[in-house]
């Protein structure tokens, strides 16, 4: 039995069962890159970029409008989290008596991340400031133009 | 513990404008978080400045990695009253705003903006990283986009799109000028390069590098040839955002300029010549400029033109009394020019006009407030024994012994042309009968509540008792602008302050 | 490969000048845009070009067995392309609507207002 569907939603077959796979795969990958950041290239900016551009192709072959309802929350909010967890990732070896931004490690590592520290914790800062803000400059020009 | 407290103005204003993301629609909210914002980064400030008066240069290397390696912050005399400058132009303009911007500039996130902008300002003066410097002044002029165009009227778009060209101008030719820096030097932090410029052989590319640095401050700080994007947009925003502009924007690319040529290159004749025809230049088209303009915001964005001339002057003179001069005209100027703006907007309404042939009758109706916008208008004259008085003479004084003697011409003229314009501002706006009687609606500041009218007035009437302090106070004033030009004119005490950790 | 990239910023320098001074707003953003990308080069080429170095050292090395390229410039202009990422997005927006309140591209029909004196 033949499914009738409009135009648009036939041309975007391909890109659409696609997407749907690349979504979570972009999404581990950008959290993989953002984890092996501190000795290797990567880190929380790229990460965050790479998160962000799943979620613009998701709006390519959806609407924005579909990208935004995948959200609890609006992107925006992402960008004071990130960016108060950022300080006070910086501002935890001030309370130690040590210049701003010094990295404090925990002594044992954890499996998979690594040892964790307050670089990690300033990436994963970075990683959502990035997310937030790409999403709304995108999606704001998308709206306007 | 002392060396991280030097972020803590910057910090103050981050958390603030956090917080306020927070608080993102409830307007309420947002002004009271602004205001305790404002506050405790002005004691903030003042800790800073009172910490490295009496304990000299405090530094610190952020992360742990030492000076020439790491992202240095230095608080030196300099820096220290830079920031308290921008604490107490901030804490009253952010008072001000509370009542003068409107709610729906407030809901599209101003005061958030308000104090990235300031965050950035205060990072642009603590920094002693050159990179790190470019990186604040992206701060401050993402921060200053957004509000030169937050409200988006067809007037502040036009105004706004030669400010943005410039400003993204001036950032390219500033990181071309540090990529080259970076060339010949392989350093980035500002002590190190000043004594790795030292020792460079090919002197011709040093003046190459010194200009391109020269060229966009200078476009920054708005001086002769490339000063036409400031007048024609720094009338457009509302006047507590104009207050800002004005008073601390410019004198960020001149603190630069001061940081830059008085540290890193040491200016040859050529150089200081070149700033001497420079001011000249400035002040002369400033002073032409500011001749036949009616509108009161038209007129004070070419009086910063102008006076910007007089701070350049003193650079060229590169002496340490006329750097005295300079610091304490940089001190007035900066309190003055934003106490004028938010003046220009208070008059905007009562009278709903910044014509000046249209307005008049001002005293007669208001006689206290007058009197108040008589301070701000004489201290920038400088009629002694005000404000703007003491380093004119001083400049003067220096520029006769110096033998410049074009240069003390033109500072002269310019200063005559200021006194010209001030009287007249006065005769029309506040002598002169009101040509047609002012109907009721036109007021809009007598329907205002009592905390609305405060909110407006006491910011300008604590800036203009700044203004009276510095006037009547000046050897106050002069003793930190000569600890300050002595620093200038020594910047081994910068260097070994910020080196002092290298073994 | 220096001399090819020393022209290549001539290049960009010189086309991102020409492009800011039409009158058209979109050129004035291409201009700029390739002005800020002749800079990241002029950066990038300051830095000495090591070819085949990555500015990374392997963990386990304890100290430096062989030429490795100099990451600070790499900084710079990452920090730079974010930079002029926010920059354009503004402009890009402020032209759009610029042109929707004037209808015109031309940056000549902006002067209206500087006839007040």
């Amino acid at each position: 039995m033949k499914r009738y569907r409009s135009k648009k939603e036939q041309d975007q077959t391909i890109l659409r069962t696609a997407t749907n796979y690349l979504l979570p795969v972009l999404l581990l990958f950008s959290v993989f890159v953002l984890l092996r950041g501190h000795y290797l290239s990567g880190g929380g900016f790229v990460g965050g970029l790479i998160a962000s551009i799943a979620f613009v192709l998701h709006s390519f072959a959806y609407s924005t409008k579909q990208t935004l309802s995948l959200f609890q929350f609006s992107p925006m909010a992402l960008i004071p989290a990130g960016l108060a967890l950022s300080i006070l990732s910086g501002l935890l070896p001030v309370l130690l008596g040590l210049p701003f931004m010094t990295g404090v490690w925990f002594a044992d590592s954890v499996a998979v991340i690594g040892s964790v520290g307050t670089a990690l914790f300033f990436d994963i800062g970075v990683y959502l400031v990035v997310i937030g803000v790409v999403l709304t400059i995108l999606f704001t020009i998308a709206e306007n133009v | 513990m002392i060396s991280n407290f030097i972020l803590a103005p910057i910090f103050a204003h981050m958390f603030t404008a956090v917080l306020l993301m927070f608080f993102w629609k409830r307007v309420q909210a947002q002004k009271i978080i602004s205001i305790i914002g404002n506050s405790i980064a002005f004691i903030m400030c003042w800790r800073l400045f009172s910490a490295t008066w009496k304990y000299g240069n405090i530094t610190l290397q952020l992360g742990g990695w030492e000076a020439p390696f790491g992202i240095t912050f230095v608080s030196d005399t300099l820096s220290a009253v830079m920031v308290l400058l921008t604490a107490i132009v901030s804490l009253s303009v952010g008072i001000y705003s509370t009542s003068a911007i409107n709610i729906s500039r407030i809901k599209y996130g101003y005061f958030f903006i308000y104090h990235f902008l300031i965050m950035g300002l205060m990072g642009a003066f603590l920094t002693g990283d050159i990179f790190n410097l470019y990186v604040w002044f992206e701060v401050v002029i993402i921060s200053s986009f957004v509000l030169l165009t937050l409200g988006g009227k067809k007037r502040q778009m036009e105004g706004a799109v030669k400010y943005v060209t410039m400003n993204m101008l001036a950032s390219v030719i500033f990181l071309t000028a540090i990529g080259i820096l970076y060339g010949i030097t392989g350093s980035l932090n500002i002590a190190d390069l000043a004594n790795q410029v030292a020792i460079i052989e090919n002197r011709g590319l040093v003046t190459v590098t010194s200009l391109l640095f020269f060229v966009g401050f200078g476009i920054k700080s708005a001086v002769f040839p490339l000063y036409f994007w400031l007048p024609s947009s720094y009338h457009t925003p509302p006047s507590a955002i104009g207050a800002i502009f004005g008073g601390l924007l410019t004198k960020m690319g001149v603190y630069s300029l001061f940081r830059v040529f008085t540290i890193i290159f040491k200016p040859d004749d050529f150089i200081l010549q070149v700033f001497i025809v420079i001011a000249i230049l400035t002040m002369i088209s400033g002073a032409f400029g500011v001749i036949n303009k009616r509108n009161i915001r038209r007129i004070l964005s070419y009086f910063i033109v102008c006076h910007i001339g007089y701070l350049i002057a003193g650079i060229g003179l590169y002496t340490e009394l006329a750097f005295v001069g300079v610091i304490f005209y940089l001190i007035h100027d900066v309190i003055v020019k934003s106490n004028l703006f938010m003046m220009s907007g208070l008059i905007q309404k009562i009278r709903e006009t910044q014509d000046i042939t249209r307005l008049g009758g001002l005293y007669k109706d208001y006689p206290k407030l007058s009197l108040i916008f008589a301070v701000i208008l004489f201290s920038l004259v400088g009629i002694p024994p005000l404000s703007g008085f003491w380093p004119k003479i001083m400049l003067f004084q220096e520029a006769f012994v110096q033998k410049q003697y074009v240069l003390l011409g033109t500072l002269i003229f310019a200063s005559f042309i200021t006194l010209f314009i001030v009287a007249r501002i006065w005769s029309e706006v506040f002598w002169k009968d009101l040509l047609k009687p002012n109907s009721e609606e036109i007021d809009h500041f007598a329907p205002f509540s009592k905390s609305g009218k405060i909110a407006l007035i006491l910011p300008i009437t604590a800036l203009a008792g700044v203004s009276l302090y510095i006037g009547l106070n000046a050897p106050v004033i002069i003793e930190v602008s000569e600890r300050v030009a002595h620093e200038m004119k020594n910047p081994s005490i910068y260097i070994d302050a910020v080196m002092k950790n290298l073994k | 490969m220096e001399l090819l990239l020393v022209a290549l910023v001539g290049v960009l320098y010189s086309a991102g000048i020409y492009l800011m001074f039409r009158r058209s707003m979109v050129k004035l953003l291409l201009g700029f845009i390739i002005l800020g990308n002749g800079a990241n080069i002029l950066i990038f080429l300051m830095g000495e070009l090591t070819k085949g170095k990555a500015p990374i050292i392997d963990a386990e090395e304890t100290h430096f067995v062989d030429a490795y390229a100099d990451p600070v410039p790499q900084a710079l202009i990452l920090t730079a392309i974010v930079i002029s990422f926010g920059l354009t997005a503004f402009a890009i927006v402020l032209l759009n609507k610029v042109y929707s309140t004037t209808g015109s591209d031309d940056l000549d029909s902006l002067n209206i207002q500087d006839l007040d004196i």
